[in-house]
């Protein structure tokens, strides 16, 4: 396997050069952004800033609406993290990307518009009986994405154990597609909507006087901080985790050792799963909707999220996803705005994306470094 | 392979149970999917044949003929014992099917009884109407005895003497075909008029009349001769082999110069569409297929064509451009397209060159994100017009004759010319030195680039190359369309373009298409009707369960290249040749891990 970086001693190629521009070039793309950002909380109407927006001053950030897009950022970046983790624990032990894990995500988000529906139907969405309902709902959808995730494993990718690489890659672009579909044609093409939330949660409420924030969203936050809590203590702490940490370093090693390889990665499926589960029920309670696309991107974004953090290193994952997440709501107002691009949030998407192109080329294994077997690393 | 299997014989109930209830379950599961997907009642408006059967009603049968026939099937292994064909194969496949039929019937005793609409569309009256057949509740314990049948039928033929297999599932296969195909049979040739009543539908005497000619063929020795025929070509080398290989293009040639004259403006549309993907689907075979870089964000390529022809032909280009920026005639417009794809191909193939094989997918998937986020975005809108598009694209003038989109002949024309130059160079570039590096390259990098092969530059040029085909069709789809919109470049575009090489056969020209001509032109492209027009709103799903499927059963696709095909079941190769005694297992054993794709 060659690598993304030029081997020491080796001359530098064509291809090399370009690759050393491009990563110059992005760098002081961000390098202007940022100054230019700071130039402008400054004085609205330094030089640089009328000559982008065509004479006129640019606009500001105050500290509210800085804050919010911290927060935003956060909420947004602590579901890609959770959804991160699924990839890279499939990495990590199996060696592919498995394209569908956003789908897992979607169904949990799926199963929680059914449940939250018919909970509110009964009466169960509001008041005394909301904590009970919420929590009993995100059982089930972390229940239905566990399963999802654990189908998937038997039908799809268990019989191609072993195939080249790209093989179950490609079948899980067809798993994707596939659930995608069928939950169109299920239960229709249209946005699902959530019941509202209890006014407390929607609330903005001030957080040690510091930031302003919606009950929801710290909601999502705690939430995701106590899952990534409780897999970090089962991946560590427990036999089943230390069973995980073997197959992922060698398959073959481990089942010496007497671990059962097939059951490990069943269950490395079904917690990533839960995880994508967990993301999907918080992803329905803050945007209240979800359609059947609601998995596509936000899947491609964790994967980022989890090469961002170092693929196979669980807490990159997360890190990785709350540094996408937050990349991704500041970036087009700190670095694009203040260059004069207009309409900067609608290329949100398109941001996340250069993170994982500029990621890949400046430390291909990742902020916090990769951890894979050995024959994956080679 | 020959087998040493002894044959034994098995009582008609002495059945694996377990493997009855598998099957089973997975007919009931399948069934309740497809009438909980809405295909009975979507499905049910096109009628096959008069009064008698609709497409709704056969999505629901087919599924437990399949069924039934895989309950039988029984993988031969050397030196392993197998069982003696018998009424036990007919039996096991009706206990199969009527477990589907249970399904179905409990499916429409809980329609009957709760009421689950609010989540599953197809929880409604329609669906018990057609799982009833309009009649009392009670009816749907009908699905039983029906799905028992199609599944003994499915195991029965097993036992039939291979002929009468063959001869009904030849009948079986025209008739529907010659159904479904309706619009385009008549549209082709307009005489055969006389099989169908006035809405399309097959008659039930000329139904009866086909499957008889079907039979007739196959029990005449027809489908012998085809395959001596088959065989004949493929056994004949040298300058014979040449001589029939031109003769054979030369036909296919004048079939399809000749098609569009006769046909109507149905077949003509359909084939300029299957042609535009052909040429999406032969430059992403160069890179996939060839090189083994899985290329997710081909659409990018297709749409930088789309683009570039739109923005140097078209009035209403944007207003930024600067004034002494030139509108070129299409064929003008399409040498700067070729010159920019393959300037985007390197932009967008060097940084992911040296990336493992599953990152470059995710990354070109990114960019192809990326570059129709700014196609879409208002920072662009200048020059793109952001979601309005480019419209007013000219047609392609050529003096002789326009080719526009009101006139799908013409566009076809053009698209046959481009194909036939693309599908030339791919086939030249397959035995040319920098096709044999890319297989190279596909098969173990490592080793390639030991033997001397710059492995950078040959993955490069595989970018190039599949970018330029790719614009070849974003141009055509230009002046085609008339206009060009961001929409029409969803990473949907890659996924489909990747199915019909992967189901084709990555690798080989044949089978991508094959795969060109089945997928697109029964179930259609992204936004295209196929022949099935029927089938828009499945076609997704059927796609993506068709990729899933292949990958599974058939990795080498339909038409597989041989090379390819011996790459993928390597094991199996192994294998065989061990039980034949041909591998010396005893010394350097062979390994088995290589040919690994990335």
């Amino acid at each position: 396997m060659t690598a993304a970086v030029r081997a020491k001693g080796a001359s530098r190629t064509k291809v090399d050069w370009f690759l050393l521009f491009m990563r110059v070039a992005l760098l002081s793309l961000i390098a202007i952004g940022l100054l230019a950002f700071f130039a402008q909380q400054l004085d609205p109407n330094n030089a640089f800033a009328r000559w982008r927006h065509g004479g006129d001053a640019a606009h500001t950030l105050t500290g509210d609406q800085y804050k919010g897009l911290v927060v935003t950022g956060l909420s947004q970046g602590a579901m890609y993290g959770l959804i991160a983790l699924g990839y890279s624990m499939v990495y990590g032990v199996l060696g592919f990307i498995n394209f569908a894990h956003g789908e897992v995500f979607m169904v949990g988000g799926f199963t929680g518009f059914i449940m939250a529906n018919k909970l509110d139907e009964a009466g169960y969405w509001e008041g005394g009986a909301f904590i009970p309902a919420v929590l009993f709902t995100i059982l089930v959808c972390t229940l239905v994405s566990m399963a999802t995730a654990v189908i998937m494993e038997r039908v799809a990718y268990r019989p191609l154990r072993g195939s080249p690489r790209l093989i179950p890659l490609i079948t899980s672009i067809g798993v994707s597609f596939f659930i995608q579909n069928a939950v169109i044609l299920l239960f229709g093409p249209g946005a699902k909507g959530y019941p509202s939330n209890p006014d407390w949660l929607q609330q903005k409420r001030s957080l040690l006087g510091l930031v302003e924030i919606e009950g929801i969203k710290i909601v999502v936050i705690v939430v995701a901080a106590l899952s990534m809590y409780a897999l970090w203590y089962f991946v560590e702490r427990t036999r089943t985790g230390k069973a995980m940490r073997a197959v992922s370093e060698d398959k073959e090693i481990a089942s010496l050792m007497g671990i059962n390889v097939n059951r490990t990665i069943v269950t490395t499926f079904a917690v990533g799963g839960a995880m994508a589960g967990i993301a999907g029920i918080l992803w329905g309670l803050l945007f209240r909707s979800v359609i059947a696309t609601t998995g596509f991107l936000p899947g491609i974004k964790a994967f980022t999220a989890a090469v961002v953090g170092g693929i196979g290193n669980l807490g990159g994952a997360m890190a990785g996803g709350v540094a996408l997440g937050g990349a991704e709501s500041l970036a087009p107002l700190m670095l694009l705005e203040p260059l004069g691009v207009e309409g900067a949030s609608q290329l949100r998407d398109a941001v996340a994306f250069t993170l994982l192109i500029l990621v890949l080329l400046i430390k291909p294994t990742g902020l916090f470094g990769e951890r894979l077997s050995s024959e994956d690393r080679a | 392979m020959t087998t040493t299997a002894e044959l034994v014989t098995k009582g008609a109930f002495d059945l694996d149970w377990r493997k009855v209830a598998r099957l089973g379950g997975l007919t009931a599961l399948g069934l309740v999917f497809i009438a909980l997907a809405g295909m009975p009642v979507g499905l049910d408006s096109r009628i096959l044949i008069e009064k008698y059967l609709s497409l709704g009603y056969v999505s629901l049968l087919w599924l437990s003929l399949i069924m039934g026939w895989l309950m039988g099937k029984e993988t031969l292994l050397e030196g392993m014992t197998a069982t003696r064909k018998s009424s036990r194969d007919a039996v096991g496949g009706a206990c199969v099917g009527a477990l589907g039929g249970l399904g179905l019937a409990i499916l429409g005793l809980l329609i009957n009884t709760f009421d689950l609409r609010d989540p599953l569309v197809n929880w409604s009256p329609q669906t018990l109407d057609i799982l009833t057949f309009g009649g009392g509740v009670g009816v749907v314990v009908v699905w039983i005895p029906i799905c028992a049948a199609l599944g003994a039928v499915g195991g029965a033929l097993h036992l039939a003497p291979p002929k009468v297999a063959k001869a009904t599932i030849a009948a079986i296969l025209t008739v529907l075909m010659t159904a479904i195909f309706a619009t385009f049979i008549v549209d082709v040739v307009s005489p055969l008029d006389f099989l169908y009543s006035k809405n399309r539908e097959l008659k039930l005497g000329w139904a009866l009349v086909l499957a008889a000619v079907a039979v007739g063929f196959v029990f005449s020795g027809g489908g012998q001769q085809l395959a001596r025929v088959k065989a004949d070509y493929h056994n004949t080398t040298g300058p014979a082999k040449t001589r029939q290989t031109a003769a054979l293009i030369v036909v296919s040639a004048a079939v399809l110069i000749i098609i569009p004259q006769v046909a109507g403006k149905i077949t003509q549309e359909l084939m300029a569409n299957i042609g535009i993907f052909l040429l999406l689907a032969l430059g992403l075979n160069i890179v996939v297929g060839m090189a083994g870089i899985l290329d997710l964000g081909y659409v990018a390529f297709f749409a930088v064509g789309g683009y570039t022809t739109a923005v140097l032909t078209s009035p209403n280009r944007g207003e930024d451009w600067p004034g002494w920026f030139p509108t070129l005639p299409w064929w003008g417009a399409l040498m700067v397209t070729v010159v920019v794809a393959s300037l985007v191909g390197l932009f967008i193939g060097a940084p992911v060159i040296r990336m493992r094989g599953d990152y470059l997918a995710i990354v070109t998937l990114g960019f192809g994100e990326i570059i129709r986020i700014l196609f879409l975005s208002d920072w662009l809108n200048g020059y793109f017009n952001g979601a309005q598009g480019i419209t007013n694209v000219p047609p392609a003038d050529f003096g002789v004759f326009e080719v526009k989109g009101t006139d799908p002949r013409s566009v076809f024309y053009l698209v046959l010319v481009f194909a036939a130059l693309s599908i030339y160079v791919s086939w030249r570039l397959e035995h040319s030195r920098l096709g044999r590096a890319w297989m190279a390259v596909r098969e173990d990098e490592s080793v390639a680039e030991a033997m001397g092969i710059n492995t950078v530059n040959v993955k490069l040029a595989a970018f190039v190359v599949g970018a330029i085909l790719a614009s070849f069709s974003g141009a055509i789809f230009a002046a085609k369309v008339g206009s060009i919109f961001p929409t029409s470049f969803l990473i949907l575009v890659s996924i489909i373009i990747l199915v019909i090489v992967i189901v084709g056969g990555m690798g080989s020209i044949l089978g991508v298409i094959a795969g060109s001509v089945v997928l697109v032109g029964i179930l259609g492209g992204p936004k295209q009707p196929g022949l099935l027009q029927e089938f828009s709103q499945y076609k997704l799903l059927i796609y993506g369960a068709l990729l899933v499927w292949m990958m599974l059963q058939r990795p080498e696709g339909l038409v597989p290249n041989v090379r390819r095909t011996r790459e993928l079941h390597q094991d199996e190769f192994l294998q065989d040749a061990w039980l034949k005694g041909q591998v010396d297992t005893g010394e350097e054993e062979p390994a088995v891990e290589g040919g690994e794709v990335r």
